[in-house]
């Protein structure tokens, strides 16, 4: 029997469900190996649970999705946060940062009919199995997870930060060499430093990386002459809720 | 007796919306197309946030369009700080969007639209028969992702295009050797053409649709241009909120956008071909000839042959394109004064609209966004309104059917429309 497989999508921009199509060369593998047996946004047959596992794209912000999650966890073997969103929160935590009825009176006239909550990653409300980093998740890192799983062993996801992997990529330091706010330090890898190969300072997509050192690093980014309300910004951006993140913030 | 047919969750599309509607003796009493996906407050969170940092929180809008919305945000910023970039970061912009286009484009074409002409649930179900569609469906779609990885660093959130330029640029021969795949991929483009052409659309012809697009002076309208409309619109991206508002029409729950006077009004591939026909490029123009329907065309299902014809003017225009680049080192220009600014461009969907106030220190002050299904929403509905009264002697599962394909032919983008929404509604019942 082929695994069964389910993807959800909850406050979310679908990019991470993209990516599982982007896989071009091996979604006909893929297709074939498991049982892609609820995918809304690929299908129209919707097959009921339960799963073996469970995919869930998207930060929890509302109500119904605070219900729903619990019934998801319910019919999922495995469950497994598919990108930053489910993982950390993401994009979606932007608004946590505001007091609630103040971002959501710079949208809407009536607030009446507004139910949103503060946004959390999934594992707010339920017990987590695999965490699948990054906005959006990296196509490769999804099919070792995949493949990992039918062969029964333990996924090889990385834990150490993104500054491995640009020295491993011959990067010039952009925090070093030009002093730009860079999260390569406190980030977990996997991405193969992405940003820095291109001439962009990490923004920290990926979530902590394990036991990260964010207060040195915020002392070095004040060294640096960045201002308290960029770097905050910038620790806010994709995983503010995270512990790690926070302790960092708790310094300026 | 009264009969309520639902479609609870529509499948293949991008985000989450249902449809019900209400049937007394043979009549259509009511019908809504609902937006269920959870508000998201872009425009809210975007407020005291730094200019740099809006292209890559807009771009997480939408999964599949992120490039139209980082490149609308950055020349909206760009507007509001007086800021002119030079012809190749123009042409760079260009090449992002067009990539992105021919990837949403295939996507839209094969995987979401295609199964409903060819009798299957899905593209994944297609696969045992037609796998020669499928195949070339999914190199369609790897074009247009690593075409997209080579200009904006990735697939899906691409990073390198900024205000004031880009951090990296291709070189040159890594677009010479884009070119040589863009030229292979003629055949299975027009193979796509002849796909299209052999698909028995259904016969739609509202005569009142409203159509509006960008039109440029030389090119296919895609990063820059004038909003025009089939009624005479026809302002420049400063104007928009002059001529376009959101209303709320109940009972529907989400946020209509209509032209201020009129009404309701279609944005996307159709619109931007019928208003467009005399930029095509020859190959285009006689890709037009061979799709089987005829254009300027009313019938909204004939999108998707339209979406088929712009894949043929996309590629031709990014080979045009790759042909005078030099790949010139070039430095981001940094300038942050305080203004006002908007952007108007073509997304894969249709006309997207940003617009952002910042102060002296690019904190952003106020953001307005419109997506393309946002501006579609209100003419969604009204087609279907149109479009049922016809169905309501055929079998439930079949209006469902009709239905999903009308909503389907749009392509529409939920999460992207959803910061737009009046009411949060769930209907899973």
């Amino acid at each position: 029997m082929r695994p069964r497989i389910a993807v959800y999508k909850f406050s979310s921009c679908a990019g991470c469900q993209l990516q599982i199509l982007n896989i071009e060369d091996h979604l006909l593998d893929i297709v074939g190996a498991v049982d892609l047996a609820y995918f809304v946004m690929a299908r129209r047959e919707k097959g009921a649970g339960p799963f073996d596992i469970g995919f869930v794209e998207g930060a929890v912000t509302s109500p119904e999705e605070v219900a729903k999650i619990k019934e998801v966890r319910e019919e999922c073997k495995v469950l497994v946060a598919l990108g930053t969103c489910a993982a950390f929160g993401g994009i979606p935590t932007l608004k946590n940062w505001t007091p609630q009825r103040e971002v959501e009176a710079r949208v809407y006239q009536d607030l009446s009919v507004i139910h949103s909550v503060r946004a959390y990653p999934i594992d707010q409300y339920v017990k987590v199995d695999a965490y699948l980093r990054g906005c959006p998740i990296d196509r490769e890192e999804f099919l070792e997870l995949v493949k990992s799983a039918l062969l029964g062993k333990k996924p090889y996801l990385r834990a150490h930060s993104i500054c491995t992997e640009c020295k491993l990529s011959e990067n010039v330091c952009l925090f070093l060499g030009e002093r730009q706010l860079c999260m390569g330090p406190v980030t977990a890898a996997g991405c193969g430093a992405f940003c820095p190969s291109v001439g962009r300072a990490c923004q920290g997509c990926r979530g902590p990386s394990d036991d990260p050192n964010t207060r040195a690093l915020v002392k070095a980014m004040l060294a640096f002459g960045h201002g308290p309300d960029d770097i905050r910004r910038r620790f806010r951006l994709f995983a503010g809720e995270a512990e790690a993140f926070q302790k960092g913030v708790s310094m300026l | 007796m009264t009969r309520t047919i639902k479609v609870d969750y529509m499948a293949r599309v991008e985000g989450e919306a249902s449809m019900s509607m209400e049937v007394e003796g043979g009549q259509l009493k009511a019908l809504t197309l609902d937006i269920y996906e959870p508000p998201r407050f872009f425009q809210g969170f975007l407020i005291g946030r730094r200019f740099d940092e809006v292209p890559d929180i807009v771009a997480r809008i939408c999964g599949i369009c992120p490039a139209a919305h980082e490149i609308t945000a950055i020349q909206a910023l760009e507007d509001a700080m007086g800021i002119q970039v030079s012809l190749q970061t123009k042409d760079l912009r260009r090449l992002l969007a067009l990539a992105q286009d021919i990837q949403s484009h295939a996507l839209g074409i094969y995987m979401l639209a295609l199964p409903d002409y060819l009798g299957y649930e899905s593209a994944i179900a297609m696969a045992a028969d037609h796998k020669e569609a499928v195949q070339r469906a999914l190199r369609l779609k790897k074009l247009g992702n690593d075409f997209t990885e080579l200009i904006g660093g990735r697939a899906v959130h691409p990073v390198t295009a900024v205000v004031g330029g880009f951090t990296r640029i291709p070189a040159r021969a890594q677009v010479e050797e884009m070119a040589r795949r863009l030229e292979a991929a003629r055949d299975d483009v027009m193979a796509t053409v002849e796909l299209v052409s052999q698909l028995s659309l259904p016969k739609f012809k509202p005569d009142d649709t409203e159509f509006a697009a960008l039109r440029h002076p030389t090119e296919y309208a895609v990063n820059e241009g004038r909003l025009v409309s089939s009624e005479g619109l026809d302002i420049s991206p400063r104007e928009y909120r002059a001529h376009i508002e959101e209303k709320h029409v109940p009972p529907s729950h989400a946020l209509f956008s209509s032209i201020k006077g009129r009404g309701s009004f279609l944005v996307g591939p159709l619109a931007r071909l019928n208003l467009n026909l005399d930029r095509l490029c020859p190959a285009a123009r006689a890709a037009l000839k061979k799709v089987g329907v005829t254009f300027p065309n009313q019938n909204t299902f004939a999108s998707i042959a339209a979406r088929a014809v712009e894949l043929v003017q996309f590629v031709e225009d990014s080979l045009a394109i790759i042909h005078r680049y030099e790949g010139r080192p070039e430095a981001v220009i940094h300038q942050v004064r305080a203004g006002t600014g908007a952007a108007l461009t073509e997304a894969p969907r249709g006309t997207l609209y940003h617009s952002y106030r910042v102060d002296a220190h690019g904190i952003v002050e106020a953001a307005d966004i419109v997506s393309p299904t946002a501006h579609n929403a209100y003419n969604m509905e009204n087609d279907l309104k149109a479009f049922v009264p016809g169905l309501l002697k055929r079998p439930e599962s079949e209006i469902q059917l009709k239905c999903e394909m009308m909503v389907r032919n749009y392509d529409p983008c939920f999460s992207c429309s959803a910061h737009f929404l009046k009411v949060n509604v769930v209907r899973r019942d």
